[in-house]
């Protein structure tokens, strides 16, 4: 095929991104705003960093934290194991089980965390003891619902089954997302229910699994501290107990969140390399580095060979 | 339970039958989708059958190993049940792991690979042998590599299946089938779901099994395959059998107007 001559020298033509002017006043104006909030932390004395930094290990506030984390692990390991059998439910044929399970999610996911807390905590107005009593051998076993619903054990109990509510949703729509095809070609391997649950539905359902449970987890961190309503002396009320004496609110208020932020960061980190464990099967298209300078200037690093 | 040799009295199953099947009945619903299916696969032979979208071939491919249950009728493998057992006159619905042991002895390629999509190749064809069968991890690594070898993918092991061509990732599928050394290979449109350059590939590891002695029933659209690797050409329409035989004598000289009026479509 033969052309006619063309008058620009093609091969090096040069493309231009179009210049997005709202970008940069986007970013100007964001810039501004984060150097008013510097100022006023670093000026104001209302802060008081250097009272916060006193309180940052403070023997109290460390056993706090404790407290929340050891809330945090058992709630939300109970969840994903309630949350898991609700979500089997779910999804079974069975029209009795099905229901019991939409009944469950509705109720303890509907009902505010709070109440939940404070009607287990109460639980002894309801119901004043639990027994076993046999015909002809008579009570075996009974125990006063005050005797053992401590605020920590009303705690567990009550985040647990609201945390499971959500738990269960999410199990169910990971399981879901794996193609029927993944299990009739289990079927045909001979493999039985079980083996291909675990074998290969869980698996390909945790990459769906597994981001928002971290959400999950993240939220519930933050949730626990509700518990400071029925006394249970996690991270925010051992600083409330010292600033009740003390009156340094917004320094013990820092000291909560800095612990809080703390911990959030290395949960994001974690979730980070869980989520890569399970997308190993995929091949990754990740965006090229400098993209932001890209959009925003036209700045671009040449790329040698390209 | 019935032994083999009872369960051929009984039913009239010829020596040497790897599938049989015999007034078969399957419906969904209202929709009557196998009307009395009678066919007879003996062992070592390749049947295929052919017919056009909706006459019922998938589903009987189905109901051979029991991912449809059926309403009517018997399906004999190697002369036995695959999800009942006969006892005075009825069929009862036999325990999950029987039908999972008389599952793990029929292979089934599938239209869209269907491979277990978080493992790697060579993990797809040790997963079933490790858990049903109970092989060690050793000696099923060394079956798999030769089977990946067999179907020209040793170099693939490693690979996910999401890495792997679709013509790849169906080789791998027929391999991982063959690890469990069935009695009988299903194939369920193997060639479908490839782009055509991609055909060949497939259907050169189809043609070699077909001679190494393997029996196995194939639903296809490869009238070309038909002819040159089976043993027995079956034309299925609106759920029955409309015509089977030898194929290239069928291809040649159809003699129902239906298989006549198909084979001018596809051919």
């Amino acid at each position: 095929m033969s052309l006619p001559d063309a008058r620009v020298p093609i091969e090096r033509l040069v493309v231009v991104p179009r210049r997005q002017y709202g970008l940069w006043i986007g970013t100007a104006a964001a810039l501004l705003v984060l150097f008013l909030i510097f100022k006023t932390l670093a000026t104001s004395p209302a802060f008081g960093w250097s009272i916060a930094g006193g309180y940052l290990f403070h023997p109290a506030i460390l056993r706090g934290l404790g407290q929340t984390l050891i809330l945090t692990v058992t709630i939300m390991i109970m969840s994903i194991l309630i949350g898991a059998v609700i979500a089997i439910m779910r999804l079974s044929p069975s029209r009795i089980l099905n229901s019991f399970a939409s009944a469950y999610i509705w109720f303890f996911r509907g009902a505010p965390a709070l109440i939940q807390l404070i009607f287990w905590f109460n639980l002894s107005l309801v119901v004043r003891e639990f027994s076993i009593t046999l015909p002809f051998i008579g009570t075996i076993f009974s125990v006063k619902t005050n005797d053992f619903m401590t605020p920590f054990v009303s705690a567990v109990i009550a985040l647990s089954l609201h945390e499971a509510g959500y738990m269960a949703e999410i199990i169910r729509a990971g399981i879901k997302s794996v193609p029927s095809g993944q299990t009739e070609a289990a079927g045909s391997l001979g493999m039985n229910h079980r083996m291909i649950l675990w074998r290969i539905t869980m698996p390909q359902a945790m990459r769906f699994i597994v981001p928002p449970t971290g959400n999950e987890t993240i939220s519930l961190l933050k949730m626990t501290s509700l518990v400071t309503f029925i006394a249970v002396d996690d991270l925010l009320y051992a600083a409330q107990s010292i600033y009740a004496r003390t009156f340094e609110t917004i320094p013990l208020l820092i000291v909560v969140a800095f612990w809080y932020l703390s911990v959030v960061t290395i949960l994001s980190v974690a979730q980070y390399f869980i989520e890569k464990y399970y997308g190993r099967s995929d091949v990754h298209q990740t965006r090229p580095p400098n993209w932001f300078l890209t959009r925003a200037f036209g700045w671009r690093r040449e790329v040698p060979g390209s | 339970m019935t032994t083999k040799t009872e369960n051929q009295t009984l039913f009239g199953v010829p020596e040497n039958s790897m599938v049989f099947s015999r007034k078969l009945r399957k419906s969904f619903g209202s929709n009557e989708v196998l009307r009395g299916i009678d066919l007879n696969v003996p062992a070592g032979t390749v049947a295929c059958i052919i017919g056009p979208s909706g006459s019922g071939k998938s589903t009987f491919l189905r109901c051979i190993n029991h991912l449809e249950e059926v309403n009517g009728g018997v399906l004999l493998v190697d002369g036995e049940f695959i999800g009942y057992d006969y006892r005075d006159g009825k069929l009862y619905t036999v325990k999950d792991s029987l039908l999972c042991r008389r599952r793990a002895e029929i292979g089934m390629v599938f239209q869209s690979f269907n491979l277990f999509s978080h493992m790697t190749a060579l993990e797809n064809l040790i997963e079933a042998p490790m858990m049903v069968k109970g092989i060690p991890r050793k000696e099923a690594r060394e079956t798999a590599f030769a089977l990946l070898e067999r179907v020209g993918l040793a170099e693939k092991a490693q690979s996910y299946p999401r890495q792997l061509s679709g013509g790849q990732q169906q080789r791998v599928a027929i391999a991982r089938a063959l690890a469990m050394k069935p009695k009988v290979l299903l194939f369920d449109e193997p060639t479908s779901a490839l782009d055509p350059e991609l055909v060949g590939e497939v259907l050169v590891v189809m043609r070699n099994l077909a001679q190494s002695g393997m029996t196995m029933v194939v639903v296809t659209h490869e009238i070309g395959f038909a002819r040159e690797a089976g043993d027995q050409l079956i034309f299925m329409d609106q759920g029955v059998v409309a015509e089977y035989g030898d194929p290239r004598d069928m291809i040649a000289n159809p003699q129902s107007p239906r298989t006549r009026d198909f084979l001018s479509r596809v051919l």
